[in-house]
């Protein structure tokens, strides 16, 4: 007998209406691109919950490391002048 | 300091972070660094709840070509579909903690991993069908409810969506059990005989009393377990006896009565032999549960093995080989 095979894991993103950004549901089994859709959809769109959905074989995907936070996400307070109130407005000027 | 000191000293230092980490409310998440307790703990509980929401389904599905109308059946198949995706939402949150899904089920079926004790018992009559949605979901509902603020990120998620379907599985028993009190003679027995039946399984879901409980200690300080078994038991007595004087069905438990000083219910005590004999695999269904799911894993090979090789097919053509 063939080893026994749960097929690949693609991960789901969902959007819940249209223009909302796709958001991560969790994840599905499947051998193609095709079932992966038809799963995902199965399992996480039974009421309504999305108008559109994303598959992603789960290998393509690279995530950042925990370790490198630090690096990757200080929030940069130092650079002030990336926020609007830095900047002075001429007296009597009108915000856009 | 040597080799085994350096490590005891780094072991420590991620164990202090993780603490902290909790402490401070934070979800953990897939590639967080966690003790290797915290990882096997998750991994049985979560492979255990995903084992029972899949089983879950066969006392039910005995029911679905004999559901007494279109709409009950309807219903029901919705129903058990939500238990099968509940399954899945499990599965694949316990996949990011770097077990297999075959290993899950491997385990299952090698008796290693357990599924929830109350699917061991028979669905006998329409009424059981009431009784399962109503007592056993009911019963799942306030363990989930609390589990939605578990510290590990992909189990609370999953929590999260499971407990918005779960309030209809709910309300559909509930309804099945208050018809039935409103119809013949014999539909009121068999509505209180499918309470008596199923009253005390439901107690015994949430586990052994708290002064008992093998698990608990590192799993409340972690944060995965946010109740202790005996809260949540409490709880699902308080809400659910009064659910049941309304629709004229009675408790099966001569000693439970309200405790005006404590605001809860006070219950008699549960047969914990049973509850040890039905887990140690002998209740009434144990082996048939097991083995059917055995059998149509067995029988589902082929279609796995038909889709990889469609897909091979398909690689291969678009390579021109
Ligand atoms: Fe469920
Ligand atoms: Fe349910």
């Amino acid at each position: 007998m063939a080893i026994d095979s749960q097929l690949a894991i693609w991960e789901v993103f969902m959007q819940a209406k249209p223009g909302a950004n796709y958001i991560h549901a969790g994840s599905v089994h499947a051998s193609d691109k095709k079932m992966a859709l038809q799963n995902a959809r199965d399992t996480y769109t039974r009421r309504g919950e999305g108008t559109s959905i994303w598959v992603v074989p789960s290998d393509a995907i690279v995530a950042s490391n925990p370790d490198d936070n630090d690096m990757l996400f200080d929030p940069a307070n130092d650079k002030v002048y990336r926020h609007p109130t830095f900047y002075v407005m001429p007296e009597g000027a009108k915000a856009i | 300091m040597d080799v085994l000191e350096k490590t005891d000293s780094i072991q420590a230092e991620m164990l202090r972070h993780f603490e902290e980490k909790i402490e401070r409310g934070d979800a953990i998440e897939p590639r967080d660094k966690m003790p290797d307790a915290y990882r096997k703990h998750l991994i049985r509980q979560m492979s255990q709840h995903a084992h029972s929401e899949v089983i879950g389904m066969q006392p039910e599905g005995n029911w679905i070509t004999r559901a007494p109308s279109l709409r009950a059946k309807q219903i029901l198949l919705a129903k058990i579909q939500d238990e099968g995706g509940h399954g899945l939402y499990l599965y694949s949150a316990a996949e990011t903690l770097g077990v297999s899904r075959e290993e899950l089920i491997s385990q299952l079926h090698s008796g290693k991993a357990k599924y929830s004790n109350i699917f061991n018992y028979p669905a006998l009559t329409w009424a059981d069908i009431g009784a399962i949605g109503w007592l056993v979901d009911g019963a799942a509902i306030v363990n989930q409810v609390s589990l939605q603020r578990t510290s590990y990120g992909p189990y609370s998620r999953a929590m999260v969506r499971i407990c918005k379907e779960e309030s209809f599985h709910q309300r559909q028993g509930y309804e099945i059990m208050a018809k039935m009190m409103q119809g013949t003679k014999d539909q009121q027995e068999m509505a209180q005989d499918a309470m008596n039946r199923w009253w005390w399984p439901s107690l015994m879901m949430f586990g052994p009393h708290d002064s008992e409980s093998p698990h608990t200690g590192d799993a409340v300080k972690w944060k995965i377990k946010r109740h202790s078994n005996d809260e949540l038991r409490q709880k699902f007595i308080d809400k659910t006896v009064q659910q049941a004087e309304v629709i004229g069905l009675t408790i099966p438990d001569a000693d439970l009565k309200w405790n005006e000083a404590k605001g809860h219910y006070d219950h008699g005590p549960i047969d914990w032999n049973e509850f040890y004999r039905v887990i140690s695999g002998n209740g009434p269904c144990n082996r048939q549960r097991m083995e059917h799911h055995k059998r149509v894993h067995a029988e589902g090979a082929w279609v796995r093995e038909a889709a990889e090789a469609y897909r091979l097919r398909k690689e291969k053509e678009l390579l021109h080989l």
